[in-house]
């Protein structure tokens, strides 16, 4: 196969990008996006050019390092991440348009690469229970029920990848903060902290520049781990409940 | 410190012999709770008085700065990733051992100890190993604690599953998701202690040299990744918590920028490597489907629980799977080890793989894979339940290879996954380099020279949470607080150097990438010091590694500058490293004409083919001292010493 990437170059934080096309042949089926990228780079450092810089690690769609808006949509036309996204998705002859995600709280640091470390100073405000080394009871003192175990494992799963705020027209990232909301608050273990998590939590998440929810849903969809929109309708209540108790 | 030229070496001098000073002697079921009790302490009010470096953000450094910073201690801590969330643990699949014994089958601490120390093929301490089944408990009320969403039944309580290499049911889980579970808990401790302006954090900062001054390891050079500032960190302690070299093989399952730069970089710095040839072969992942191959994913071992193993029974049948009539396959493991049968170690489950492929009877493209069919555990539990076992692991393979698991059988072929090998520690987990700790995949202590399924995250947490936060307090406790003055001429010199090497590595413009060495390093590695190694095909790489690496000096071409964001420059002085490593693992491996757990020398086979253990030459672990790049290394001997656990030939038959 051969397609033609339209990907946007950026030198740095504060220069000026823009969409430059290049080439690719020599595409199989079996390549994932990203190994697509990789043999772009490969032929760009022999022809004296810069390569494209991504970001990227495990490669298995786990660590949520990678991510891209691919032909307008957030890792691409599949519900995974970039590089588990696999070249038989397109076709011969596609035109792919590759782009960093866009979202006011994640600055573009270079060509792909955005600096998300505001999720971090989210989970920094909240998103733990406090448990210090050493301080644990037994495993089984409190057991916990199946399903709420369920309910905090898929809410768990988030990977933190930023495709919620890229692919939301408000850049909002009320679905990663109500992922790791939901997973803490369901738990027994998570309950003193309760109130203060999510206040803290959203309160980051505004100072941070991400935008407003209005409920278009798109987060969801985008979310290669499948975080349900429901999160968010929990976030609500749990804000709502928390902001009654403190008032 | 000259990168360039170097010659063969094939040969070493032997040193003097290196013993664990720190272990207390007696009853091995007490010698942790001795050594807790004689570590110096450090007044709660003096330690935020001292600094400790922890390098990598995974289960062992995570755990680590989240523990040493509630302790009190101010931590700087630093990752290349952007965020201390995406560290490598997190794509640990199948679970995490502890000898609860909530299933009431038998197990024990001494059980999990006599497991480990059998199925690492008696090349690990055994305090150690005590040690870490003993910790394993309080690790998973840890976790819970934590919040960490492990597996559970109905009644509320934790549900365990079996792993290879024991006959118990001692491995707690996430679904096929546990070590990114452990990790984030581990992540959410640390980012409490960043927030509290406990931990000062430096994600995009990746370590590039040791500080040693006067004999104790007092900081590190870092270069920012996104600004390229070369900068210095100094410290009272550094801890490497680093992970492994699997990467040095270019195709691994580790991810892509998981690199052994900073073990590498302080063994140049006079802390010894030991084992580096163990490495493990993890023997159920996909097998590579081309050349642009860039990284090799593993399916969980946990597969192994319900999936059975098989082969065509003729050579060459080019049937598809479902066509292949039951007794015309073979079922190998189960054939030839009927008392573990699919779950054997994952060294033998690899090798037996190999074999088949060798004779001819491999399936898919090349030959190169073998089936995992989970027909029977359909038909056993029905397809509901495997998708709650295994469903997000099936979904990955379809994802990757197009072919849908529930109906055809998955293609799997072993690669490499883990290292055992790693920087020397004492049993407090400090190198030879005073004030220099490593944890976590990044030392070589625990699992010998085979790691049992689940032991990986049970060793990074114990060593974090509970080992490290304990022995490093003793050390601290030696020696007063305060800094070494940034002007000192070790400083200079360290930061000197590592400007030197990249704008080296920026200045060659040669005509090669740094993927096109990476690559023919990792593919000699594999072919010759891989699943088989023997003495001509280990001799012809130590040959060819230093031509190779000559030839990387002079033909490397890296664009761009060192002062950006410069991901080509980072993976050069990567391989630039790798390209040494590879030597001493080349070495390591002829020097120790035994087979051994992950090392499989030809030479040294039973009748049946298992590997042949030789006790009387080889029960030593193997600490290498650094000379000179080329220049033949001193290896100095950990005799093991065996009073619990006695070596046998390990039989899974």
């Amino acid at each position: 196969m051969k397609v033609t990437l339209r990907v946007w170059r950026q030198p740095g934080p504060d220069a000026t990008g823009g969409m430059v096309p290049y080439e690719v042949d020599g595409v199989t089926p079996e390549m994932s996006f990203l190994e697509v990228l990789d043999t772009l780079n490969e032929r760009l450092i022999l022809a004296g050019d810069e390569p494209v810089a991504f970001d990227h690690d495990c490669r298995e769609g786990i660590c949520g390092a990678c991510g891209v808006v691919i032909n307008g949509r957030a890792h691409g036309p599949e519900r995974t991440t970039a590089c588990q996204l696999h070249m038989r998705a397109f076709a011969d002859g596609d035109v792919i348009d590759v782009e960093p995600w866009r979202a006011s709280a994640f600055p573009v640091v270079k060509d792909l690469v955005v600096d998300r470390s505001a999720f971090d100073r989210v989970i920094g405000a909240g998103g733990y229970i406090t448990a210090p080394t050493g301080s644990a009871p037994d495993a089984h003192a409190t057991p916990v029920p199946k399903p709420a175990a369920e309910t905090a494992f898929e809410h768990a799963e988030c990977i933190g990848c930023g495709a919620c705020v890229a692919a939301c027209p408000n850049g909002s990232a009320m679905l990663f903060t109500a992922a790791k909301v939901v997973h803490l608050n369901t738990l027994p273990q998570g309950a003193p902290e309760r109130e203060s998590r999510v206040l803290d939590m959203v309160g980051q998440m505004d100072a941070e520049g991400f935008g407003g929810c209005t409920n278009t849903g798109e987060c969801a969809v985008a979310c290669p781990k499948g975080i349900p929109l429901t999160a968010i309708s929990s976030l609500n209540r749990e804000f709502l409940r928390a902001a009654r108790k403190s008032a | 410190m000259s990168p360039k030229t170097s010659p063969a070496y094939a040969h070493y001098t032997e040193g003097e012999p290196v013993a664990d000073a720190a272990a207390p002697p007696g009853d091995i079921a007490e010698r942790w709770d001795r050594r807790r009790f004689t570590a110096r302490l450090v007044n709660p009010a003096n330690r935020r008085r001292y600094t400790v470096i922890v390098v990598g953000t995974g289960l062992a450094g995570g755990a680590a700065g989240a523990t040493l910073a509630e302790q009190g201690y101010r931590v700087v801590q630093f990752c290349y990733q952007d965020s201390p969330r995406r560290a490598h643990s997190i794509a640990a699949q199948g679970g995490i051992n502890a000898a609860k014994n909530y299933r009431n089958d038998g197990d024990s601490v001494h059980r999990l100890f006599y497991d480990t120390v059998k199925g690492g093929d008696f090349r690990a301490r055994e305090s150690n190993v005590r040690r870490l089944a003993q910790v394993s408990v309080e690790i998973i009320d840890q976790c819970v604690a934590q919040g960490v969403p492990f597996a559970r039944e109905y009644g509320g309580l934790l549900d365990t599953r079996s792993f290879g290499g024991v006959q118990v049911s001692r491995t707690f889980y996430a679904r096929g998701q546990t070590g990114q579970q452990l990790l984030l808990g581990a992540y959410q401790a640390l980012s409490r202690q960043i927030d509290a302006g406990n931990v000062e954090m430096h994600a995009r900062t990746e370590m590039l040299d040791l500080v040693v001054i006067d004999g104790r390891a007092r900081g590190i050079v870092a270069r920012d990744l996104v600004t390229g500032r070369i900068e210095t960190h100094l410290a009272d302690a550094v801890v490497l918590a680093t992970g492994g070299y699997g990467n040095v093989f270019h195709l691994s399952t580790n991810a892509k920028n998981s690199n052994a730069t900073a073990v590498w970089r302080a063994h140049r710095r006079g802390a010894y490597f030991a084992n580096p040839c163990f490495t493990q072969i993890h023997p159920t992942c996909i097998p590579r489907s081309g050349d642009h191959q860039s990284k090799l994913t593993l399916m969980s071992e946990s597969l192994r629980n319900d999936g059975r193993i098989w082969v065509p029974r003729a050579h060459g049948d080019a049937r598809p799977p479902n066509a292949i009539p039951e007794d015309e396959r073979d079922y190998y493991l189960e054939r030839l080890y009927p008392s573990f049968g699919n779950l054997v170690p994952r060294d033998i489950a690899s090798r037996a793989a190999k074999n088949v492929c060798d004779e001819g009877r491999g399936v898919g493209p090349g030959g190169q894979g073998v089936y995992l069919d989970f027909a029977d555990a359909v038909r056993r539990m029905g397809r509901a339940a495997v998708e709650e076992r295994y469903g997000n692991l099936f979904e990955m393979y379809e994802r990757i290879t197009a072919e849908d698991p529930y109906e055809v059988p998955m293609r799997i072929y072993p690669a490499i996954h883990y290292t055992m090998g790693g920087l020397w520690v004492d049993y407090d987990l400090q190198t030879t380099v005073p004030g220099l700790f490593a944890v976590g995949e990044a030392n070589f202590s625990d699992h010998g020279a085979n790691r049992l399924g689940a032991s990986a995250l049970m060793q990074g947490l114990a060593d974090g949470y509970f080992i490290l936060p304990a022995t490093l307090g003793d050390f601290l406790a030696r020696h007063r607080p305060g800094q070494v003055s940034p002007d000192h001429p070790a400083v200079a010199e360290a930061v000197a150097d590592t400007e030197d090497r990249l704008n080296l590595l920026l200045a060659v413009d040669g005509d090669r990438t740094p993927d096109s060495f990476h690559r023919e390093l990792g593919q000699l590695l594999w072919d010759e010091c891989g699943m088989a190694r023997t003495e001509p095909g280990l001799r012809k790489a130590l040959e060819r590694i230093p031509a190779l690496r000559d030839e990387f000096w002079r033909r490397i071409r890296v664009p761009g500058s060192g002062a950006e964001l410069n991901q080509s420059l980072e993976k050069a002085n990567r391989i630039a490293d790798y390209l040494e490593l590879a030597e001493l693992m080349c070495l390591d491996a002829l020097h120790r004409a035994e087979s051994c757990g992950g090392h499989f020398r030809a030479e040294s086979q039973t009748p049946d083919g298992e590997a042949a253990r030789d006790d009387e030459h080889f029960s030593y672990a193997a600490a290498w001292e650094f000379t000179a790049t080329g220049t033949a290394p001193v290896l100095h001997r950990e005799d093991l010493e065996f009073e619990y656990v006695i070596p046998t030939q390990r039989s899974y038959q």
